[in-house]
């Protein structure tokens, strides 16, 4: 039984169900990513916790308590809106304190408790201004503010970022970051940006046509991803996926797949169960990370294979270059060292680091190997 | 190269200036022609104008027309002057104005903020009602005010107004609460705010400036509407009935001069109204004429 | 554990006071205006005379009217009047509107001075040019006192062209709000598309004609809604400017519904003259509003 248990629940619209069956129980103090596509249901689910939307059947329960059909403000929750849904009319210190206010707080209580957290996000001096006179990020500020107030049993993020430029979204992360690990919050955070999600949870839910595809830690999303969706959708460059067949060669299993000038090459397997599929079509995918120029491959790697073929382009991006080729008829992008010697056009020894290799079956998509 | 960088691209050439100048010339006489003719008139005795040239000032200057257009011209029957029906309109024009922007700025709220099944065609059927030509509910009306035993009263016309009023005031206040975020009524259902609290002390405050365009909107109209008061108003007339029966009076002399003194008190207050907030005026005409 | 989805009191009260809140106001509707539109619709499939009959005589109103020379005349002076009111306002509106923009010292002035008649009451805006067009003592009489003798414009007293007095009293009244319209319009309109066509070498002419009018549209087409509306009302101008007359030349169908139902006590025909007049609107109105609301969405 966990701290907010989400059990079961389904949603419909009328005849159509747009989230289906979903199971997830989050501990106390953990931070809760749901993350996926627009339309993918994740803010509809965030909604429900909210009671901003009704549950068409299942249940959710905060500290072993069922809430659905509970009205919003007696769940004991606080949310942060991607608008922030300041109240325009109030000044930053009335917005905070206004839900402690309808709560039936006394004054002096409020005026405590706003003074905490207003010290905690340092907007003290910001406190008799008009949301209408704040930057984006003191907007993010004060409505994290507003729910930091309540101290609610929950948190609720929907895209809180998303309507801040990029340098400013990335210094608020961490700033969030900071502040779960300080205040020990219980979190469900909603976003489509997969670095987002990555950086911020403990545990994440990929989620995809009102489905959650996959749920868990960051790294295990990361490294072992349960279907090609999930593969593809987290990591940036996304993960190549490569249409191959498994072949046996004295005991030991291969994947066949073929260079731009169409001659079959071999990659060995690290993963021990391979030799079930001999013969079949499966799915390879490898991150653009584990496709390196030799110098630049993973010295703890057991297995990594060399492989000859024509670069395509080359990105340089700074901390990186990125350089694509083409296997199996597809466009591969490939992470190299900011400094590796690669021009377009060039035969190059590619290093693939096939531990991090990830099998998926072609029928399902769903993993077989790892 | 750095003429680019003007605000307007269109550059015009001189002669075409002076055109441009010499029309919005003309049309400014052609618009303020009828209100100079009225206040000029107004302020002369009658056998100026009889006897003189309309467009002219006055040579002896009198402020007698008004007084008389005020207190002692004879409408209908009685010589009292347009004071009694202006008391009329005022007493008319106030609470139906207050009643229907209320009923707007609800309708539009939960419109907006908590929409339901089948808002959009409760709303399609308030924002029809704005558009029917009213001849199609003479009739029905007459007969309704006399079984409610409020013909020719003024919470007659105050409500007759109100009924034809509510779907402007619906569409302005949900135009402009649409352009508000859902999240804002939603974070305050979290914090335990309920729809009226929420009403009252999120949505209201910031309503101010819709709330003078529909205000303004709303005593426009009723202030100068004749129609129903000619059909309804029975005794209780309006100011703009009682004018027309001033000016159409058939009996006795013409006088010039008092009508336009009374046709001038009857504009005052509309007038007043726009020289005070135009730019209202004109952004809920605007409103009014593109929907959103 | 349940898998029904049971509300609180509190969530299930504030689902049901937003539809409270509007029922008044939906009721008030449904009764006054879609109610009353249902009655005068029987009403005018009725033998109705001084008061509301509830006897049916089928299309009998109706082709009567469509008999009457009143009504015909009074249709042929609402096409006159509409088409020249709609097609000079726009014109007027569309013109001052481009003049304005033409970044003019005194735009501040210009613009109340353009839109403050629509402030007025048609009762006033009448009763203002009755006595303007008066030959007697109006312009006519003021260009013969400046030693124009010749000059001659009694178009109020004459039947054959007091309509067209009309027409200038109303476009008088609302020409300035569709320049409010068009001005808007064109404020709206992208700046770099007019600097990309003067790269692409436009004259002006071209540059109005060819690039932005066709974008001011939507200012047409709402100028064009709001005036044809306003000209198949209009009721109290009439009154005021020339009460119908001389004789009946300047009746319009706003004025034929009052007369026949409430001073020759034919209501029935007075009925199936607001339901001519309401489907007119009609056929204009929820077209433009079926596209506006699914523009919005």
């Amino acid at each position: 039984m966990g701290f907010l248990d989400i059990q079961n629940v389904t949603k419909s619209y009328g005849a159509v169900e747009v989230l289906h069956r979903v199971d997830i129980d989050v501990q106390e103090g953990e931070f809760l990513v749901l993350v996926g596509p627009s339309g993918c249901g994740k803010s509809t689910l965030l909604n429900m916790i909210a009671g901003l939307e009704g549950i068409t059947s299942g249940d959710i329960s905060i500290k072993g308590r069922v809430i659905n059909g509970v009205h919003p403000s007696k769940r004991n929750i606080a949310m942060v809106f991607q608008s922030y849904a300041l109240y325009p009319n109030m000044t930053v210190g009335q917005n905070m304190t206004f839900g402690l206010e309808m709560h039936g707080v006394p004054k002096p209580e409020r005026n405590a408790a706003l003074k905490d957290v207003a010290k905690l996000l340092q907007i003290e001096n910001l406190l008799d201004r008009k949301p209408g006179q704040l930057s984006g990020g003191q907007r993010q500020r004060v409505a994290m503010g507003r729910a930091l107030v309540r101290n609610p049993d929950v948190f609720l993020f929907d895209e809180p970022l998303s309507n801040l430029d990029a340098k400013l979204r990335v210094d608020m992360r961490t700033e969030i970051k900071k502040l779960h690990e300080k205040l020990k919050t219980t979190i469900v955070y909603v976003t489509h940006d997969q670095i987002e999600a990555m950086t911020l949870s403990t545990r994440i839910a990929v989620m995809y046509q009102g489905f959650v595809q996959q749920l868990g830690t960051p790294k295990e999303i990361y490294d072992t991803p349960a279907n090609v969706y999930v593969a593809t959708f987290m990591g940036s460059p996304a993960m190549n996926v490569l249409p191959s067949r498994v072949v046996m060669h004295d005991g030991t299993s291969y994947a066949q797949i073929k260079d731009a000038n169409g001659a079959d090459l071999l990659l060995k397997f690290s993963q021990a169960n391979m030799a079930q599929w001999a013969g079949k079509e499966i799915l390879l995918g490898i991150r653009p990370e584990s496709i390196t120029d030799p110098d630049g491959a993973d010295r703890n790697s057991g297995n990594i294979v060399s492989l000859r073929n024509r670069i395509g382009v080359t990105e340089p991006a700074g901390a990186d270059t990125f350089v694509t080729m083409e296997l199996c008829g597809k466009d591969i992008i490939a992470r190299m060292r900011a400094d590796a010697n690669v021009g377009a056009g060039q035969e190059f020894d590619f290093a693939i680091n096939m531990d991090k290799a990830v099998v998926f079956d072609p029928k399902t998509e769903e993993r077989i190997a790892p | 190269m750095s003429a680019i960088t003007q605000d307007t691209a269109i550059r015009t050439g001189r002669v075409t200036r002076m055109l441009i100048y010499v029309t919005l010339l003309v049309f400014t006489l052609f618009y303020l022609l009828p209100l100079f003719v009225m206040v000029v008139n107004s302020l002369k005795p009658l056998s100026e104008i009889t006897g003189g040239n309309m467009m002219s000032l006055p040579k002896t200057w009198t402020i007698e027309p008004w007084r008389q257009a005020w207190s002692s011209a004879q409408i209908g029957v009685e010589p009292t002057g347009l004071k009694p029906y202006f008391i009329n309109s005022i007493l008319m024009v106030v609470p139906a104005v207050a009643i229907s922007t209320v009923l707007g700025a609800l309708n539009g709220y939960v419109l907006t903020k908590w929409s339901f099944r089948g808002d959009k065609i409760i709303f399609g059927l308030l924002l029809l009602s704005c558009f029917i030509p009213f001849q199609i509910v003479l009739i029905p009306m007459a007969t309704v005010l006399g079984k409610l035993g409020l013909a020719g009263s003024i919470p007659g016309l105050i409500l007759v107004h109100v009924v034809y009023g509510i779907g402007f005031s619906t569409l302005y206040y949900r135009n402009y609460y649409a352009s508000f975020p859902t999240e804002l009524v939603r974070a305050a259902m979290i914090d335990g705010a309920g729809f009226f609290r929420i009403f009252w002390r999120i949505m209201l405050p910031i309503s101010g400036p819709i709330t003078v365009v529909c205000i303004i909107w709303q005593f426009t109209n009723i202030w100068n509407d004749f129609l129903f008061g000619a059909s309804f108003g029975g005794q209780i007339q309006p100011m703009t009935v009682a004018l027309n029966n001033l000016v159409q009076s058939s009996t006795g002399v013409k006088e010039y001069n008092v009508h336009f003194a009374g046709a001038i008190l009857a504009a005052l207050p509309t007038l007043l109204v726009y020289i005070v907030a135009g730019r209202y005026f004109v952004r809920g005409l605007m409103a009014g004429s593109v929907k959103g | 554990m349940t898998t029904t989805v049971q509300m609180d009191f509190r969530t299930r009260l504030q689902n049901w006071i937003p539809k409270l809140v509007l029922a008044p106001s939906l009721g008030v509707i449904m009764v006054f205006v879609y109610g009353f539109i249902v009655y005068t619709v029987y009403l005018s499939f009725t033998n109705s005379k001084i008061l509301p009959s509830y006897d049916l005589v089928g299309m009998a109103n109706y082709t009567k009217l469509f008999q009457l020379p009143a009504w015909t005349l009074a249709i042929t002076n609402l096409a006159i009047f509409a088409s020249l009111y709609i097609v000079i306002s726009i014109a007027i509106g569309l013109t001052l509107a481009i003049f304005l923009d033409q970044k003019i010292r005194g735009e501040g002035v210009l613009r109340p001075i353009f839109l403050y008649p629509m402030a007025l009451s048609f009762i006033v805006t009448g009763t203002a040019w009755k006595w303007l067009l008066d030959p007697g003592i109006g312009i006519e009489h003021t260009m013969h006192l400046w030693g124009w003798a010749s000059f001659h414009f009694d178009w109020i007293k004459n039947s054959k062209y007091a309509i067209y007095t009309v027409v200038l009293a109303a476009v008088w009244q609302t020409s300035g709000f569709v320049m409010a319209m068009f001005l808007a319009g064109l404020r709206g309109i992208d700046n770099e598309i007019l600097k990309a066509a003067q790269i692409d070498g436009a004259s002006n002419w071209n540059l109005y004609w060819r690039i932005i009018i066709p974008q001011l549209r939507p200012a047409f087409l709402s100028s064009f809604v709001i005036l044809s509306h306003l000209a198949i009302k209009s009721y109290d101008l009439i009154i005021a400017l020339t009460g119908g007359g001389p004789g009946r030349s300047t009746e319009l169908p706003a004025t034929f519904m009052y007369s026949y139902t409430f001073t020759r006590n034919e209501m029935g025909v007075g009925a199936a003259s607001a339901v001519i007049m309401l489907m007119t609107i009609a056929a204009i109105m929820i077209p433009y509003l079926y596209a506006e609301l699914k523009e919005v969405k």
